[in-house]
């Protein structure tokens, strides 16, 4: 920053930040406001949400991945600890 | 209009909005223009949103799609760093959401003290993330292949208890770093930072960075402590082996919106 107390130096686009930094921020920070609001969505447990999101997203991506390899599916899974795999 | 709903960004003060020509540029989360609601010394920055994307059963759904939280948490996100630039901001949780702007000047009103009360402590202040990342060894039985010894060859299993016992004290070396390091962070912070929210450690499908996140903190800081903040924390874990301090920011003050408890407050003005 290159003057104290300038509001300038931010750039107003920034670099694109990490969606886990941001949701960390949007689903746990933020006021939240209850009363008037007509929809409920305060009430709901919004990083449950995203977590389950996450999870969903993260198990379709290994469904695509193991579509392909789900008949040696044991040999993919080589940490079965010691003895396991006979190599 | 009945097809509309409100969606509200954030608060600011409504003697210091951001410029016109500020948001004029900017689109919100369904891609039509931003504009305040003021009400007496506040303003609440807002958009129109659809309702069939924004009803309460919309959203449930859309929450859970992690391509439209994206979406939405980025132009979000975009319509607060263009007000951070200008202003203090006061963000709001993502999808708040209102039946129309009456209903939002009605809510201004009703907390018009305690909006001011947050904006005045979030002035020239910024926040940043600090991250402690650790290497630490994968908890999985070594590969046999790679932790045998010639010597050993004839005894797998003796090789396999002498790996498993040295995984286990390097696992606990880490543990020990990662500890001193995040301890360092705070040490680092103290006399800067006038606040400290902790997050969650990062882990799941969305942590891409290396390593095993062990802190995830952010820090409010007075704008003018700024760098020196930022580069005491990118050196706190210097020397220390296999530990990394991730900082992000400067952030708007998403993790600093909860109203102080009246103790804490009371040392704030003090400060």
């Amino acid at each position: 920053m290159s003057e104290h107390g300038n509001y300038d130096d931010r750039p107003a686009r920034q670099q694109q930040v990490a969606l886990i930094d941001l949701l960390d921020r949007l689903l746990s920070g933020g006021v939240v406001l209850t009363g008037d609001l007509v929809l409920s969505i305060a009430d709901i447990d919004l990083v449950r949400i995203s977590l389950r999101a996450v999870v969903v997203a993260v198990r379709e991506q290994l469904d695509e991945q193991w579509a392909t390899f789900l008949p040696q599916r044991r040999t993919l899974t080589g940490h079965g600890g010691y003895g396991d795999e006979p190599r | 209009m009945d097809e509309q709903l409100c969606y509200a960004y954030a608060v600011v003060r409504s003697s210091d909005p951001p410029e016109r020509t500020a948001l004029a540029d900017v689109r919100g989360v369904a891609g039509a223009p931003v504009t305040l609601v003021r009400s007496g010394a506040v303003a609440a920055v807002v958009s129109a949103v659809p309702r069939e994307e924004f009803s309460e059963a919309a959203l449930k759904v859309g929450l859970e799609d992690i391509r439209w939280l994206e979406a939405t948490a980025r132009a979000h996100h975009l319509v607060i760093e263009t007000l951070a630039a200008h202003t203090t901001v006061l963000p709001m949780r993502l999808a708040t959401v209102y039946l129309d702007e009456d209903r939002v000047r009605e809510m201004l009103r009703e907390r018009e003290t305690t909006f001011t009360t947050l904006l005045d402590r979030l002035a020239d202040h910024v926040e940043w993330g600090v991250k402690v990342y650790a290497e630490v060894p994968p908890a999985s039985p070594p590969d046999p292949v790679a932790a045998g010894r010639p010597a050993d060859e004839a005894n797998p299993g003796r090789a396999y208890l002498r790996s498993r016992r040295h995984q286990r004290q390097e696992r606990e070396d880490a543990w020990r770093l990662a500890e001193e390091a995040v301890r360092r962070t705070e040490e680092q912070a103290r006399g800067l930072a006038v606040e400290r929210t902790r997050h969650r450690p990062q882990e799941g499908g969305l942590a891409q960075a290396p390593g095993e996140n062990v802190s995830n903190d952010a820090y409010l800081v007075p704008r003018r402590l700024s760098e020196e903040f930022r580069s005491r924390m990118l050196h706190a874990a210097d020397g220390l082996h296999g530990i990394r301090v991730e900082v992000t920011g400067p952030w708007a003050p998403y993790s600093f919106t909860a109203p102080l408890a009246p103790d804490a407050q009371e040392e704030a003005r003090r400060r």
